[in-house]
């Protein structure tokens, strides 16, 4: 579905992303881990056209999205959810969701956005709770909650996660990650997950990606790369035991 | 016929190499990463692993040969450390440094499951009852079947090199199915039942799969109507895993290479130049999954050629063609790999000088038997009976227990052996294969 052939991206003189060359198939949640710096978010911003890339291929169903800007590929069914949420903080919860269906609001009509808000209520029904509350003023989670629903509210067909999981209680954590397995479940949407919690991520994904100074060190299923031990000693904080040699 | 893993062994050919290029890719900067032999030849080089852009510009990176190994023997090439790796077996080769091979839990899993796959394209299943007649040891080959055949859900004896009574006996009684052996083993069977006076027709037994060792159609053909099954090739090369690189499915028209683990060139042997599909040539693999053991464009020493059009079985993996010999001198007799220099070095060490001899391979009886010629002096040929048959028996001896097969010697004149050696080499395999 989504497929990237040799991507170099460059922050000015610095090479960031060498030769990244990675698939997402339909209906997929992949992970893709690393430390800090690996060049994740780069990846990620670099797919929805925020970064162009200064060559390689980034198709998406068959079509090109390399030059395209990233309102194109929002419309062609990509959408991210950035990390540290980036909601709107002085409109309401009801606003920035309707923000979110921007793109398609004059092909569809309110009805149907109407009822797309419907949908993310159910799924988050603290929403619906707070929807006439201004963003700024929700939870760290409940603002998690409301980026994936601005961004569900496009209706894509990829969503790409960024740091989900980060500066959250781990009960919220626990609480998001059961939503996007969900999304998948229900919704057949395709989810490319960027996470610093390796573990949560890998265990619900379906394969992963291990990224280190922008080159990808490891494809492999998800089960897999959780089960290595040079994934487990990097990403995974096991084997932390002094070591006798 | 079920195939075990239908995402990669039917994947359209685009999305293949797709994801061959991201392993590929990863392979290459964890080799470079962790296996300081490799690093040092990039850096040689100059070569940026991560500048790889395409499976084609992959192709121009140096080979990794069997002298590499020997280097760096033992640990050498490992890229995990030595407590991450679960197991540990050598080559078949009969010489001083054989190749060690290390396995991470990951390595096992994929062994098991690309083994799976050819058993499961030769119609194996979870009801068979599959007695696997490969020697348990050092060597890969029973390990690896063993692996596959509890996957897929088979009831596995491991009858191991038990007499061939003995695993006729265990055929009879435990109503097997599935032999897995060598094809010359599936032939002393038949051969003994034949002796025994036991009819094959009476046996469970329905398919074959055999690897270990050269074979032909015509082998194939007469394992087929004297055992009355069905029997299939499989592939595979120690050095990268083992068994589970490549096997026939019911079309039984060539081997598939599991490609999606193992990345197929067929080269000239001569000059290193890569060869068009369908040329016939010298198999070169690199591996895409492993974590251990990663070898990149590693030359197998075997001849074969590939053939990238569709398989009646539904299956896009590329198919190559039954070994059709070596590209070196390596002679696999009773599915050990035995180098000749091996020989060289015994006999060197017992004659105190550069040895001149002959090694002929024939098969009698459906068993392989190796002949080495030793040219000697003429003083000891005429003169000293005892002298000479002392120099027979520590010339064996040494070469049984270094090869760790059985071996005849015979002593020669010099000048009669330099006819024989004129007239057809070093290595004569008589063995009609």
């Amino acid at each position: 579905m989504l497929r990237l052939q040799n991507v170099n991206t460059y922050y000015g003189e610095i090479h960031v992303l060498r030769n990244i060359t990675l698939h997402i198939e339909e209906g997929e949640i992949v992970s893709l881990i690393g430390a800090n710096g690996a060049g994740k978010t780069t990846l990620l911003n670099t797919i929805s056209g925020i970064i162009t890339a200064r060559s390689g291929q980034i198709l998406y169903q068959g079509k090109d999205l390399t030059r395209k800007s990233p309102d194109r590929i929002v419309k062609l069914g990509i959408a991210q959810v950035p990390e540290g949420r980036q909601i709107f903080n002085p409109l309401s919860v009801i606003d920035n969701l309707k923000l979110g269906s921007y793109v398609r609001y004059r092909r569809d009509g309110s009805k149907k956005i109407q009822r797309d808000i419907e949908e993310i209520f159910s799924l988050f029904p603290i929403l619906q709770e707070r929807q006439h509350q201004l963003a700024g003023t929700l939870s760290g989670g409940e603002q998690q909650m409301l980026a994936i629903g601005r961004a569900l509210m496009c209706r894509p067909k990829i969503l790409l996660l960024d740091e989900p999981s980060m500066g959250l209680a781990p009960l919220v954590v626990s609480e998001i990650f059961k939503t996007i397995a969900r999304l998948r479940a229900v919704n057949r949407t395709t989810i490319f997950l960027v996470e610093q919690n390796a573990r949560a991520a890998l265990k619900l994904s379906d394969r992963g990606y291990v990224m280190e100074t922008g080159k990808i060190m490891f494809e492999a299923d998800a089960a897999d790369l959780l089960e290595n031990k040079e994934v487990q000693r990097a990403y995974l904080g096991k084997e932390k035991k002094p070591i006798w040699e | 016929m079920a195939i075990w893993e239908e995402k990669y062994e039917c994947c359209p050919r685009e999305e293949l190499e797709q994801l061959q290029l991201e392993r590929l890719q990863s392979s290459l900067n964890r080799a470079y990463k962790n296996v300081s032999f490799y690093r040092k030849i990039f850096d040689d080089k100059k070569i940026v692993p991560e500048d790889i852009s395409s499976l084609e510009q992959f192709k121009s990176l140096p080979f990794t040969t069997r002298k590499d190994l020997q280097d760096n023997y033992p640990y050498g090439l490992f890229a995990v450390p030595l407590r991450e790796v679960v197991r540990i077996h050598t080559t078949t080769e009969t010489i001083d440094t054989p190749t060690v091979i290390g396995y991470t839990r990951n390595d096992l899993k994929n062994w098991g499951i690309l083994v799976a796959r050819f058993l499961m394209a030769g119609g194996v299943t979870h009801d068979d009852v599959i007695q696997i007649s490969f020697h348990y040891g050092l060597f890969t080959g029973a390990f690896g079947l063993h692996a596959g055949a509890e996957r897929i859900g088979a009831s596995v004896i491991p009858a191991s090199s038990e007499h061939t009574d003995r695993q006729i006996r265990i055929m009879q009684d435990y109503r097997t199915t599935v032999l897995v052996s060598t094809p010359s083993f599936a032939l002393i069977l038949a051969e003994r039942l034949n002796a025994l006076g036991i009819n094959p027709k009476m046996l469970t037994l329905k398919k074959g799969l055999f690897g270990g060792e050269l074979w032909s159609e015509r082998v194939r053909r007469e394992i087929e109507e004297r055992l009355f099954i069905d029997a299939f090739d499989n592939y595979g090369v120690s050095e990268l895993m083992g068994p589970g690189i490549a096997g026939e499915c019911a079309a039984k028209d060539g081997l598939h290479i599991f490609e999606d683990h193992f990345f197929p060139e067929i080269i000239d042997p001569k000059t290193g130049a890569l060869l068009a599909p369908g040329q016939t040539g010298e198999l070169v693999l690199t591996t895409l999954s492993r974590e251990a053991f990663p070898l990149l464009r590693y030359r197998t020493g075997d001849i074969t050629s590939l053939d990238y059009t569709p398989c009646a079985c539904g299956r896009t993996l590329v198919r190559m063609k039954r070994i059709m010999g070596r590209v070196d001198d390596i002679i696999i007799v009773k599915g050990v790999n035995v180098v000749p220099e091996q020989i060289e070095k015994v006999l060197k060490e017992i004659e105190g000088c550069e040895p001149q001899y002959q090694i002929t391979v024939t098969r009698e009886q459906y068993r392989d038997i190796l002949e080495v010629q030793v040219a000697v002096s003429e003083n000891i040929f005429f003169d000293e009976m005892k002298r000479q048959r002392m120099l027979l028996e520590q010339i064996r001896n040494a070469l049984i227990h270094r090869l760790g097969i059985k071996v005849q010697v015979k002593l020669v004149e010099r000048k009669t052996l330099e006819e024989h050696l004129k007239q057809s080499g070093k290595v004569i395999d008589k063995r009609q294969l």
